[in-house]
């Protein structure tokens, strides 16, 4: 390329002196770049690696010994047995009196499929673990397994396994990490993130709008506002400690309920969570339902009021519904923080063993993430394994929240 | 008292001796003005002399402001719009405004305008509301632009049809000045005409000020023009007021006859 004038005395480099400077002006951007995509690559890999932590632990080949092998109990398969071919197989394979038991408790005609199959298993089959492997294990080492088996437990049967799965959903908590379940605590968390969500949005919404719209710029606000971009950083487990103060112990009688005429006791219950939670998140919520406020365009404020809205009407028809979308995004990512938090719900209480589902606001309850801090704790390998498919259930309890918040974000922004 | 009651009569809104601070700013230095009724004021002036500051004095628009300040008066059917016993939303309703960008709400073409009466407290049918929006579009001229489409985005619209949307939204609350700072700016000659057109008709029924750059639009399009300049302390003066054709064909100012024959600005 020839420049246009050659003769002009110019500041910038002329000729090949340009071509070189274009040269390196590109080589520089060819190296944040490269920067740029390492760090995407870095961030990838460690997702992967968690992903395939989890993975390992969640799938792999158990030996079980059963106390009566299960291939002499029918000539079918179990599990495809039908109901009363189960309860035949359980009443010949049980005590009459056990049986008895079992039937006074429930009538066998009350029990489902799955709960008769169950008490198959439990009460008939009694398997026990005597060795798991992780799944890069039974991929890789399938030969060496088998020779360990047959050399150390030759009565055990070699299965492969899902940690993971319906019941391991449906089931409550139990000693036995081949029967535990997560039931109680997915029960307890969705419970907590309801109440939480019951009280954060609307505070935190209010909150946004009173800062946004209505304070003015005086000394006592600035505080005010100073102070929540803070607490947005202060450590959860303070937030607890907070929340063991005022809502577990101060005010005890209405968080057990007993105000409502249902006393489980103590505090330490489903609402005082959701309470605590709700405190951690409030700065969160402001903040970031402030910026959404704030995002709303003046001119669509100035349309509104120059056909004689009052502020109330302009919030309520212009400057909310255009911040909603912002406002669920925000909402979502915060409960996606409060859902994962441990060290809060450890300080307020929440049960660490309890089998009963969470039948309320005032019930006891545990939580995913103590469950999962409860199990991660235990020496015994079983246990690793359940770890991560509580760990599975939570993160795929977080997408779905995402997922939820981006449909939603989606439909109110396309009203527009 | 009978002075108030002739200015009353033949002008809409009479602006006395009125100074804008923005902060500790003066935007504005004493400025008098009489807006006549049914006419088109013209203001114009160079850059940040102050003419959009003067318009959104006129309905208070300047209150949304921070820090913005309005002395002297400015009396519309002989009230001054700044009493304390004045509320700022009656103020609106009554003298509406168009802006520069259009603004459309983000809803629907028939819920644009179906917003200004609903909220003001309007009673009445879905019928009646029905004929209110089809008049309103028909008399900013857009009623056959957009009449099987009413249900459509507002912004699914050219800027153009935009603008005169945002003009038939004012209408709908059935002011009676509408204010329009820089309408055309953002819009195309053929767009433009249509505007300049649509305001003659408007003129009419409705008492109209102008904020514009284009000296052939104030020419063409308003029957009263007002030129500002801004004094040595940067605050904007009235430096000359009279009907559209003695200010254009023979300005009594120096400085009105060089920024319209673009000697300076
Ligand atoms: N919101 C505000 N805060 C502080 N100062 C302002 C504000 N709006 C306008 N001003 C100042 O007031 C003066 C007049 O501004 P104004 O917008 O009224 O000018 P204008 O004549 O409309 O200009 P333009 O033709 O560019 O639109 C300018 O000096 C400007 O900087
Ligand atoms: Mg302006």
């Amino acid at each position: 390329m020839t420049t246009l004038n050659e003769d002009v005395k110019s500041g910038l480099p002329q000729g090949e002196a340009s071509r070189r400077n274009i040269a390196s002006r590109r080589r520089k951007g060819a190296i944040w770049r490269t920067i740029f995509l390492s760090a995407t690559i870095f961030g990838l890999i460690a997702l992967s690696l968690l992903i395939y932590n989890v993975a390992n632990e969640v799938f792999g080949y158990v030996a079980i010994e059963y106390a009566v092998d299960p291939a002499t109990l029918s000539d079918k398969p179990l599990d495809e047995l039908n109901k009363d071919e189960l309860v035949a197989v359980l009443q010949g394979n049980m005590r009459k009196n056990a049986f008895r038991t079992l039937e006074n408790e429930k009538p066998m005609a009350n029990r489902s499929d799955s709960e008769v199959y169950d008490l198959v298993v439990e009460r008939v089959l009694k398997p026990q673990t005597l060795e798991t492997w992780t799944l890069r294990d039974s991929w890789f080492n399938k030969a060496a397994i088998d020779a360990q088996v047959a050399s150390d437990f030759p009565e055990a049967k070699l299965e492969f396994r899902s940690w993971i799965s319906t019941s391991f959903l449906t089931t409550p908590m139990s000693s036995d990490p081949l029967r535990a379940g997560v039931r109680t605590a997915l029960l307890g968390s969705l419970w907590m993130i309801a109440i939480t969500i019951l009280f954060a949005f609307p505070i935190g919404v209010g909150a946004a709008i009173y800062l946004e719209e209505y304070a003015t710029d005086n000394r006592f606000n600035r505080i005010i506002q100073t102070n929540i971009n803070n607490l947005a950083g202060v450590p959860s487990i303070i937030y607890g400690m907070l929340g063991l103060v005022i809502f577990v112990r101060t005010l005890e009688p209405i968080t057990s309920g007993r105000m409502f005429g249902a006393d489980s006791g103590n505090g330490r219950t489903i609402v005082a969570a959701s309470l605590t939670m709700m405190l951690l998140i409030l700065p969160i919520m402001i903040i970031n339902g402030q910026e959404a406020i704030r995002a709303v365009p003046l001119s669509l404020r100035q349309a509104s009021y120059g056909l004689g809205a009052t502020k109330w009407q302009t919030i309520w028809h212009h400057v909310l519904p255009n911040a909603l979308p912002g406002i669920f995004t925000g909402t979502i990512l915060a409960i996606s923080r409060a859902i994962g938090e441990t060290a809060p719900l450890i300080v307020v209480g929440a049960s660490t063993f309890i089998v009963t589902d969470p039948d309320g606001p005032f019930a006891k309850f545990t939580a995913l993430p103590i469950q999962i801090y409860n199990w991660t704790s235990r020496p015994q390998p079983e246990f690793a394994h359940i770890a991560a498919s509580a760990i599975v259930v939570l993160l795929v309890m977080l997408l779905s929240l995402n997922a939820i918040a981006v449909v939603l974000r989606n439909r109110f922004s396309k009203r527009g | 008292m009978t002075e108030k009651q002739t200015d009353t009569a033949q002008y809409t809104l009479v602006v006395r001796n009125m100074n804008v601070y923005y902060g500790a700013f003066r935007a504005i230095n004493n400025v008098s003005l009489n807006i006549e009724r049914n006419k088109i004021t013209a203001l114009i002036g160079p850059s940040g002399c102050g003419k959009s500051t003067v318009l959104r004095s006129l309905n208070r628009m300047n209150d949304l402001v921070n820090g913005a300040r309005v002395e002297g008066e400015v009396l519309f059917h002989e009230q001054n719009l700044y009493a304390n016993d004045v509320d700022a939303v009656e103020v609106r309703r009554r003298i509406g405004m168009v802006f520069q960008k259009p603004n459309p709400f983000p809803k629907s073409i028939y819920d644009n305008i179906a917003f200004g009466p609903r909220i003001n407290g309007w009673k009445g049918t879905k019928s009646e509301m029905d004929d209110l929006v089809e008049r309103c579009l028909r008399q900013a001229a857009l009623w056959d632009d957009v009449k099987d489409k009413l249900k459509e985005s507002g912004l699914a619209l050219s800027g153009g049809q935009q603008q005169r949307l945002c003009i038939a939204r004012a209408l709908a609350v059935e002011p009676e000045v509408i204010l329009m700072d820089e309408p055309c700016s953002a819009l195309d000659p053929i767009s433009t005409l249509k505007i300049e057109e649509l305001m003659m008709e408007l003129r009419q029924r409705y008492t109209i000020a102008i904020v514009t750059h284009n000296m052939q639009q104030a020419a063409r399009a308003s029957d009263y023009t007002a030129f500002f300049l801004m004094n040595d302390q940067r605050a904007g003066e009235l430096v000359e007021y009279g009907p559209t054709g003695d200010l254009f064909t023979n300005p009594k100012d120096k400085r009105t006859e060089d920024y319209i024959t673009g000697r300076f600005g």
